[in-house]
């Protein structure tokens, strides 16, 4: 009697969203159901960066494939996200962040991120705006950003486009398995389906638990900043060797500041609370990479949730013991990575082998070894 | 620096919540970004009076002063609040660079803000707030550039056109989108405040005595100019305050004059998450209070225009309950004190609640006045986001403003929605046909308001950075 979907979606961010697109541009009846509006998590309060330098070793070639998603996304997604291909720099500012710049840089590359160590000096060349402290950086050209707030936009379009049922402010109580499929409880009302995806970013630990499965996951508060409009002041991506700064100029003029720093905040409540200190902490990492950013006015500040496995690698695969079901997310740097690595998981949806290995999850459900001990 | 207290804003309201939490033996610390006490209204004087120092406005601001100077209150001014935290901490950029505070109480008092319903011409050089012009007649007794038009609504209106007449400035227009009968209808409930409303018709005196024009249900159609506002086109409106059919009027000026009414600063309480609702009549969304000011958020009090559109004097008593409120929470007014104290402030605020309705209904925002605004008219002036660009939205699938902002950057610029938030909101409730409510709030964050990099910075070595542990490789 009612209608039953070949695959639900739980959860509007990148991840449920590109899965959502391509399976049914593969041809599958698909509803895709968020709490709120697409992407008004994580995937639009982030600070768009498509480095590779801030990626983990293990995701870099899929992140080297994404970025070559992104760049291209007016063919695929068919909307526009404001992404700038450009040089990035990582700088490195003491002996000791040399030393892990030049460690860390090496182990991106040997995953295969075209990174190269350049003195002070050459660093200069790329990007006038840094500061003459800068001792030596890492540089890559596969670098980049998009404007994050305009993913809602763009996917709503493509999904539309492609036939997805859209359930926008339609929130996901519970799940229930049997007769052949799942039957998703909403305040507006049951939805079916024969597959399940659940793509809730840090909200897929309550979403698993539906389902019996216990993945925890941990949820990390981060703080971002942007400046008033300003005339150019710089024309890179920059970051530091320790990964806790990430800095671009739109064209529009606006500097957004980020780099992980923690503010409050929980699964529960959200981002509620930026901490002044690391604001300021922040910022004054971002004025002495960037000297004439201290002429800036700081407009806004916010706070996303992302999140983080165990093991900081992603959960992309099928639901051991379930049936049909498939959670996606947790991607480190999931932003740059998630189109890719959600466009995988729609080929295993769809019934194809994924050109790169998926990361199932079941690593994760052992009993937590001791640490040290966890390969 | 720990206190009992901190109280964000010094003008009427904010400065008596300090004097009677202080009073009642709390130790309170003051912020403000103005160099003296006083806020908006209190800052100098009313214009249209001929001895300084004579107006009400004066000699109430100079008592809060003098009351504040004497006592022990520590009083933070040239501060520009920037952040404020949970339990609660704020965050202060001044002479000194940035300074915090904390206490387990705050209050809110931070203002209003002014609203400008756009028409095609307001972001030209020419076109000024109404109330900005109030501040500016305060400071250098002067509005640039003659001849003036006046235009927009509520009681600012006629004092600030006053005042460019004693100030010998030429106003070849006042207009009004009120209609005279309007006014009249009013005025049982403006004289239970006999003062003021002597105060409106001073003014309105004066400006008859210059012989100037008012336009009662008229507003402002367009600015004409190249570089700058050159003209102003007036044309007829409808009781609800949208365009009606009549004869347009063209007037050569250097400067307009227009605003319309104020909204509640009510970025405290937001950003706290506390309970608010909406309420036209009050100016917007407000914080849901008790009867002296507390939010739902246990410790936050708010008060003042902040919290609804009420007129200085309802700000003082308000200021002056939740002061008194701030210290019989904290156990140091038992509630024989507190009673008594607060009694004459609750008195005095049920005999103007009439006389800041009539205020308030002169000033809240029309539905009417929001679909008068052209397709290619800019709303959002920071971000160049015009009323078709507002709809496009909706019809793209924004349901909320936040989500308006994504798709626009309507409200993301410098001034984050406190000049365009309201009528943007409306203009999207308007093409979504739906309750005003239904479009949501602006998530409030820090800065309250813009802060110099270089201000937040202060001096610092790059090894005093405390660098958290990097992510995992
Ligand atoms: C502040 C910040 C900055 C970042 N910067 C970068 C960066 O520069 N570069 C980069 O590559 N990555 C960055 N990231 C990481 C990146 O944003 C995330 O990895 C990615 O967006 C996660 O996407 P997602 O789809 O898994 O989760 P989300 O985008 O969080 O989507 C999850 C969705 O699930 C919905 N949901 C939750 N519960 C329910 C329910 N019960 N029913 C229905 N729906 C539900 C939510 O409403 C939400 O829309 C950043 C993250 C943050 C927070
Ligand atoms: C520009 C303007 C002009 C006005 N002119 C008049 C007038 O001429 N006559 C009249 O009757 N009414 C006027 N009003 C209305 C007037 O605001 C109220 O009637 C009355 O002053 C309300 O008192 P209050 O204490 O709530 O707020 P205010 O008097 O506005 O006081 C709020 C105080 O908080 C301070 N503040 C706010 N945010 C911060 C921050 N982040 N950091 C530090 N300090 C902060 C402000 O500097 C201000 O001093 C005006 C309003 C505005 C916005």
């Amino acid at each position: 009697m009612t209608h039953v979907h070949d695959l639900a979606v739980v959860g509007g961010g990148v991840h449920g969203a590109t899965a959502a697109l391509f399976c049914a541009r593969g041809g599958m009846d698909v509803a895709l159901l968020d709490r709120g509006p697409l992407c008004r998590e994580a995937s639009g309060v982030n600070a768009g960066t498509l480095t590779m330098q801030m990626t983990r070793v293990a995701l870099i070639p899929y992140a080297m494939k994404a970025h070559a998603m992104w760049a291209s996304a007016p063919q695929w997604l068919g909307h526009d996200v404001g992404v700038v291909v450009c040089d990035g720099l990582s700088l490195a500012f003491t002996e000791q962040e040399a030393e892990i710049l030049t460690f860390r840089a090496g182990k991106r590359r040997e995953a295969g991120a075209p990174i190269s160590i350049i003195d002070g000096k050459a660093a200069k060349r790329i990007e006038p705006g840094i500061s003459d402290e800068v001792l030596i950086a890492g540089h890559c050209e596969v670098d980049g950003y998009a404007n994050a707030y305009l993913t809602g936009l763009a996917y709503r379009n493509a999904l539309l486009g492609a036939g997805v049922s859209l359930h926008e402010n339609r929130r996901v109580d519970g799940v229930d398995v049997g007769d052949g499929g799942f039957t998703l409880s909403t305040p507006q009302g049951p939805l079916r389906a024969r597959r399940l995806l659940l793509a809730g970013g840090v909200w897929i630990e309550p979403m698993l638990a539906w389902l019996g499965v216990s993945l925890p996951i941990k949820t990390l508060v981060n703080q971002l900043a942007v400046t008033e409009r300003v005339a150019p002041v710089m024309r890179t991506v920059v970051g530091i060797a320790s990964g806790l700064l990430s800095l671009k100029q739109y064209a529009h003029g606006t500097v957004v500041i980020g780099g992980g720093w923690q503010a409050l905040g929980d699964r529960e409540r959200g981002g509620v609370e930026l901490v002044p200190e690391r604001l300021v902490g922040n910022m004054r990492l971002a004025c002495h990479a960037i000297p004439a950013l201290a002429g800036a006015r700081l407009a806004r500040a916010w706070a996303g949730l992302e999140a983080e496995t165990r093991d900081a690698l992603p959960a992309a695969g099928p639901v051991p013991g379930v049936p049909d079901a498939y959670v996606c997310g947790s991607v480190h740097s999931g932003y740059t990575s998630g189109p890719y690595i959600a466009r995988l998981l729609a080929d295993r949806i769809l019934g194809s082998e994924p050109e790169m290995p998926l990361f199932p999850i079941d690593r994760l459900l052992r009993p937590e070894a001791p640490e040290g001990t966890d390969a | 620096m720990n206190f009992d207290l901190i109280v964000l804003g010094g003008g009427p309201a904010g400065g008596n919540a300090a004097l009677a939490a202080a009073e009642a033996g709390l130790s309170v610390v003051l912020f403000d970004e103005q160099p003296t006490a006083g806020g908006q209204v209190w800052r100098a004087p009313w214009p249209g009076f001929d001895a300084p120092g004579g107006s009400p406005e004066r000699r109430d601001g100079d008592a809060l002063r003098a009351a504040l100077a004497a006592s022990n209150v520590d009083l933070r001014f040239g501060r520009r609040v920037w952040s404020v935290g949970g339990n609660f901490r704020v965050d202060a950029v001044g002479p000194d660079g940035n300074e915090s505070a904390e206490a387990p109480r705050l209050i809110a008092a931070t203002g209003a803000h002014e609203r400008v319903v756009p028409f095609p011409g307001w972001t030209l050089p020419g076109v000024i707030g109404l109330a900005a012009a109030t501040v500016l007649l305060k400071s250098h007794g002067v509005v640039p550039g003659s001849p003036v038009v006046v235009a927009g609504c509520g009681p600012l209106l006629a004092g600030v056109a006053a005042g460019i007449v004693k100030a010998g400035g030429t106003v070849a227009a006042v207009v009004d989108l009120a209609g005279a009968t309007d006014w009249i209808a009013a005025v049982p409930r403006l004289l239970s405040r006999p003062a003021t409303f002597a105060q409106g018709v001073g003014w309105a005196l004066k400006i008859a005595g210059a012989r100037v024009p008012i336009h009662f249900r008229h507003a402002v159609r367009r600015v004409e100019g190249e570089d700058g506002a050159e003209a102003v086109v007036i044309g007829p409106v409808d009781a609800g305050g949208g365009n009606a059919a009549g004869p347009e009027i063209r007037y050569a000026i250097s400067t307009l004059v227009v605003g319309h009414g104020l909204v509640p600063g009510a970025e405290i309480p937001r950003l706290f998450r506390a309970d608010m609702r909406f309420d036209r009549r009050l100016g917007g969304h407000v914080p849901v209070l008790d009867a002296e000011g507390r939010t739902s958020v246990p410790g936050l009090y708010a008060t003042g225009d902040g919290v609804g559109i009420r007129g200085a004097v309802a700000a003082t008593d308000g200021g002056l309950l939740a002061g008194l409120a701030a210290a019989h929470d904290m156990k140091r007014l038992d509630a024989a004190a507190f009673a008594e104290r607060a009694a004459p402030a609750r008195r005095r605020l049920a005999g103007v609640a009439g006389f800041s309705d009539a205020m308030a209904a002169m000033m809240a925002l029309r539905p009417a006045q929001a679909s008068s605004v052209p397709p290619e008219t800019v709303v959002c002036r920071c971000e160049d986001v015009t009323r078709r660009e507002i709809e496009e939205a909706a019809d793209s699938g924004a349901t909320e403003v936040n989500q308006l902002k994504h798709f626009t950057r309507c409200g993301m610029g410098p001034c984050q929605g406190r000049m365009c938030g309201d009528v943007a909101a409306e203009l999207l409730a308007q093409k979504l046909g739906v309750p005003r409510e239904a479009v949501g709030q602006w998530t409030a964050r820090p800065p309250l308001r813009p802060v110099p990099l270089a201000d937040l910075l202060g001096r610092f070595d790059y090894s005093d950075i405390p660098i958290p542990k990097p992510a995992p490789l």
